[in-house]
């Protein structure tokens, strides 16, 4: 009866299996190779770009000044953008957590969505909602008759801090927010019976408690908007240059690539610096209070003055976050201006030409191709981008899930292209690769192969915690129920598994269809991504133009928030925050 | 003097509170006893002002708190769970009070030494809150409403969350420390033991109004109603049949004819005591109340017993439960006598 099991560490088994210290290993082959590649070599390449002899005596006085000069600009506008970004993110917070009213989860969503959108989806919201063509301009000109275009938003400092605090307020909402809504409401409350008024509890009380996650939301903002670039380099004014601007400037149109890799160099340690800051905030020993649900702080607005100002902060939400969005898809169809020639006769209505013109190779076109065929270049990348970072990711995931020392030293390595810009990648990239063994920057593999990078991470972040949550004892119940090992899997595992990679696999594709820092740089002029395409739409003159950019935006918008859509519905409840 | 007239709330459009009014004198401990869910906290929030009534007053020395916010009403109020600030230590916890009063720091320091020792505590100031016992945690919560020297002190089932045998020390400090303070108390709790042990007087909250008041005596004595009685589990419930016209009543029970004596000091007005021949009724039976005596009118078998504490537990094929000093057999035949001062009459 006794039938003797085969054990794992039976000689029989030795002798055809590898070696001890090569299983824990092999799920991070693929990976370390890919970094090493792609991330280490173009940063180390950058490093000895700004580095080396020759390019540090090649600087002179003017590059030190204008490196000054920009880093200076990248903390004013990233500092300033911050501030605002709290201005407006804090009392979202408090009314999110305390306050119940009509639409809350419609506009809890809605502040959500820009954070994952295109940053030239973005740009281009904003521009067809206060841009020179946009509804604000051409309705005020058309009502008083004017000649031009009496609001200038695009190309003003004020449209790039506009444009971050759209951003990045929803990181306040969610971080602050949280917290808030976990606060133990009798904390307030036994202030207050010691003598505390209103402004005392917040002062002593409330506002020590949210420390922590305010320090942690504003620096994740500062981040942000340090690195940020399309917003900058769309909506800016020409000679506005953050780091991240100036980089690509004189690495693309300079052509002074030492200059691009010292600038480059500063913004590595800055982001570096931060994310160390932000760590360490996150590590700090939280003030832990009873765990509360978060039901109990709801309550409603009672006084009049309370509802007065619950009624305003919703209405400029709405429209703050709302505006730009329909902004975009409407003036797509929407035809606002005079054709081609005829300069006078404004014609107004809906219209799909902006649509089929993106089919149309003109011969003024800005393009070798017919617009539409950015829209399949943008989609054969994001596939390449998804099938490369699951796996890729996929083995490291699974490793993660159930880490072990080596698992626990290399983690963090893993996170680190999150920090670098995406502009420094780009140039790493093009710099790097520009000669055998790999000559990659005449090929059209280098965007997919940057957007990789930056979509990994992601990838990564969102399978660990699936495949870490399937319980063993699930797996064994399975197995001591009379499961095959196959059986285990496909009923214990894939449904998880399953949902997850899924969710990994539309991160990374909306990641790569949006991406447009990096993409700026390393993208082919005859190999144009969408985002690319929108940008060159925007800089360029004319009617015609301009719709184009709005019906690609529109697209780009869409798809980005179905993906959007696909992620929050595959979502494993509790994780996924920051 | 704090006093309370007609409080009336309702949550959730459900009536909570239907017309609360009491006073609690200087020096005085009151107990609210309760089962969760009566309202009791509500109630100690009303008259912390952290939430309003939609009827009635909240009165201190005969001024009307209603336009009073709470911060400047000087109750100090301690928390169920304790509600301690997590962010500071036990020195800013206690000390909290005493800055929002802009105590000078000398005077602030000489107090908390005070206080801290008062809650036997000392040598914990540096500590964080979040690292102490819930004992501990519970002191420090009690020192910090006690710093400021509240008006009125107010408790929220403080030792809810604690074990029995912290709770007995707790208690038993809690007794001293309100003694010695002489700061009138409120304390809210659905534990009896605990009401009994501090009340100077005890209010029975039920249905959103006071059911009983008075010494723990006098309720534990006479509950008075069905519900009381069964709330404090005050003895053996029986329900029997008045077979005579005038007090002494027969009153017969499934366990046999007890006899009821209702000129006694009651709860209720001596009218009410008079009963008809016929009426149903609900006797109280006091567990201590039986002796077995060979001449008894009650007879019957001993279907089980256990050892409780100084004596036994005695349950009869009758139902009724009696404590005596020594353990029958269980199937024993006893025949018992209960006098007519152990039986009481419900409604």
């Amino acid at each position: 009866m006794f039938k003797p099991v085969p054990r794992s560490d039976s000689p029989m088994r030795n002798r055809t299996s590898l070696p001890a210290w090569v299983k824990p290993v092999l799920p991070w082959l693929g990976v370390s190779l890919f970094m090493g590649a792609f991330f280490f070599y173009p940063i180390a390449h950058i490093l000895w770009m700004g580095l080396n002899p020759a390019s540090i005596t090649s600087i002179d006085r003017s590059s030190v000044n204008l490196a000054i000069r920009s880093l200076l600009t990248s903390f004013y506008q990233a500092g300033l953008s911050t501030l605002l970004t709290l201005a407006l993110g804090l009392p979202t917070a408090f009314l999110f957590s305390h306050y119940a009213f009509k639409g809350k989860l419609f506009l809890r969503a809605l502040t959500a969505i820009p954070f994952m959108l295109p940053t030239v989806v973005v740009a281009a919201g904003f521009n067809a909602l206060l841009g020179p063509r946009g509804w604000v301009n051409l309705g005020l000109m058309d009502l008083f008759h004017l000649q031009n275009a009496p609001i200038t938003f695009v190309g003003t400092f004020g449209a790039i801090l506009m444009a971050h605090v759209f951003y990045n307020t929803t990181i306040v909402i969610r971080l602050v927010g949280n917290t808030l809504s976990r606060l133990d409401p009798r904390t307030e409350q036994a202030a207050q019976t010691l003598g505390s008024n209103p402004w005392q509890v917040l002062r002593h009380v409330t506002l020590p408690l949210l420390r922590p996650s305010i320090l942690a939301a504003s620096l994740l903002v500062f981040i942000f908007d340090f690195t940020s670039f399309g917003v900058i380099l769309l909506l800016g004014k020409p000679g506005f240059s953050t780091l991240e601007v100036e980089i690509y400037r004189q690495a693309i149109q300079m052509f002074n690539l030492p200059l691009a890799g010292l600038l480059s160099l500063i913004q590595l340690l800055c982001t570096l610096v931060f994310s160390i800051l932000y760590s360490r905030i996150l590590r700090r020993d939280p003030v832990t209070s009873a765990p509360r649900s978060a039901q109990e702080n709801i309550r409603k607005a009672q006084t009049v003055l309370q509802k007065i100002i619950l009624s305003v902060l919703v209405v400029f939400l709405l429209a703050f976050f709302l505006l730009p969005l329909i902004s975009l898809p409407v003036r797509s169809i929407t035809r606002l201006e005079a054709d081609r020639g005829a300069r006078d006769q404004v014609r107004t209505g809906f219209t799909g030409d902006y649509y089929s013109e993106l089919f149309i190779n003109r011969r003024e076109s800005l393009f070798y191709v017919p617009p539409f065929t950015a829209i399949a270049i943008s989609t054969g990348y994001a596939a390449l981008t998804v099938l490369l970072s699951l796996l890729i990711g996929f083995p490291v995931a699974s490793a993660l899930a159930r880490p072990g020392r080596m698992e626990r030293l290399l983690d963090p390595l893993l996170m680190l292209p999150l920090g670098a810009s995406a502009v420094t990648l780009g140039l790493g990239f093009i710099v790097s690769f520009n000669r055998p063994p790999l000559a990659l920057v005449n090929s059209p593999f280098l965007a997919p192969l940057a957007h990789t990078l930056i979509a990994l991470p992601f990838v990564i972040r969102s399978l660990q915690p699936a495949l870490a949550s399937i319980p063993d004892p699930l797996r064994q119940a399975a197995a001591a129920l009379g499961a095959s090992p196959v059986r285990v899997w496909a009923a214990v595992d894939w449904p998880i598994v399953g949902r997850a990679t899924l969710s990994a696999g539309v991160f990374a594709f909306t990641i790569s269809l949006g991406e447009f820092g990096a993409s700026s740089l390393v993208v082919r002029p005859e190999y144009p991504t969408m985002p690319i395409a929108i940008a060159r739409f925007l800089s360029q003159p004319g009617g015609m133009n301009y719709g184009q950019a709005m019906a690609m935006a529109t697209i780009l918008m869409l798809v980005c928030g179905l993906g959007i859509l696909l992620i929050e519905r595959l979502r494993l409840p509790g994780t996924g925050e920051f | 003097m704090l006093e309370l007239i007609d409080i009336h709330k309702s949550y959730e459009a459900l009536p909570l509170l239907r017309g609360i009014s009491f006073t609690v004198a200087t020096g005085e401990t009151v107990c609210l006893l309760g089962p969760s869910g009566s309202g009791k906290s509500t109630l100690l929030r009303i008259i912390a002002g952290l939430e309003t009534c939609e009827k009635g007053q909240v009165c201190w020395e005969g001024e009307d708190l209603a336009a009073v916010p709470p911060h400047r009403r000087g109750f100090g109020l301690v928390f169920q769970d304790y509600a301690l600030f997590p962010h500071l230590t036990v020195r800013e916890n206690v000390t909290f009070g005493l800055r929002m009063q802009k105590m000078p720091v000398a005077q602030i320091d000489l107090r908390t030494t005070e206080i801290l020792e008062m809650v036997d505590l000392t040598g914990f100031e540096d500590r964080r809150v979040t690292d102490l016992s819930g004992g501990e945690q519970q002191r420090v919560a009690l020192a910090r409403a006690l710093a400021p020297n509240p008006r009125l002190l107010m408790f929220d089932e403080p030792l809810g969350a604690l074990d029995r045998n912290l709770r007995d020390q707790l208690l038993n400090d809690l007794r001293r420390i309100l003694h010695e303070s002489g700061v009138p108390a409120i304390y809210v709790t659905h534990d009896q033991e605990e009401a009994f042990t501090l009340a100077d007087r005890l209010l029975l909250l039920h249905d959103g109004c006071i059911v009983r008041s008075g010494t723990p005596e006098q309720v534990w004595g006479d509950p008075g109603t069905l519900w009381v009685a069964k709330f404090l589990d005050a003895g053996n419930i029986v329900p029997g049949i008045i077979r005579s016209d005038h007090p002494p009543y027969q009153v017969e029970t499934a366990a046999g004819v007890l006899e009821l004596d209702c000129t006694g000091e009651g709860v209720r007005d001596r009218r009410e005591h008079a009963h008809l021949k016929g009426e149903t009724v609900h006797l109280l039976v006091s567990r201590y109340g039986a002796r077995r005596e060979a001449h008894g009118t009650l007879s019957a078998l001993v279907e089980d017993v256990t050892f409780h504490q100084d004596g036994f537990k005695v349950k009869l094929d009758c139902g009724l439960i009696f404590y005596f000093p020594d353990a029958p057999q269980v199937g024993e035949k006893l025949t018992l006598t209960i006098p007519r001062s152990a039986v009481k009459c419900l409604v």
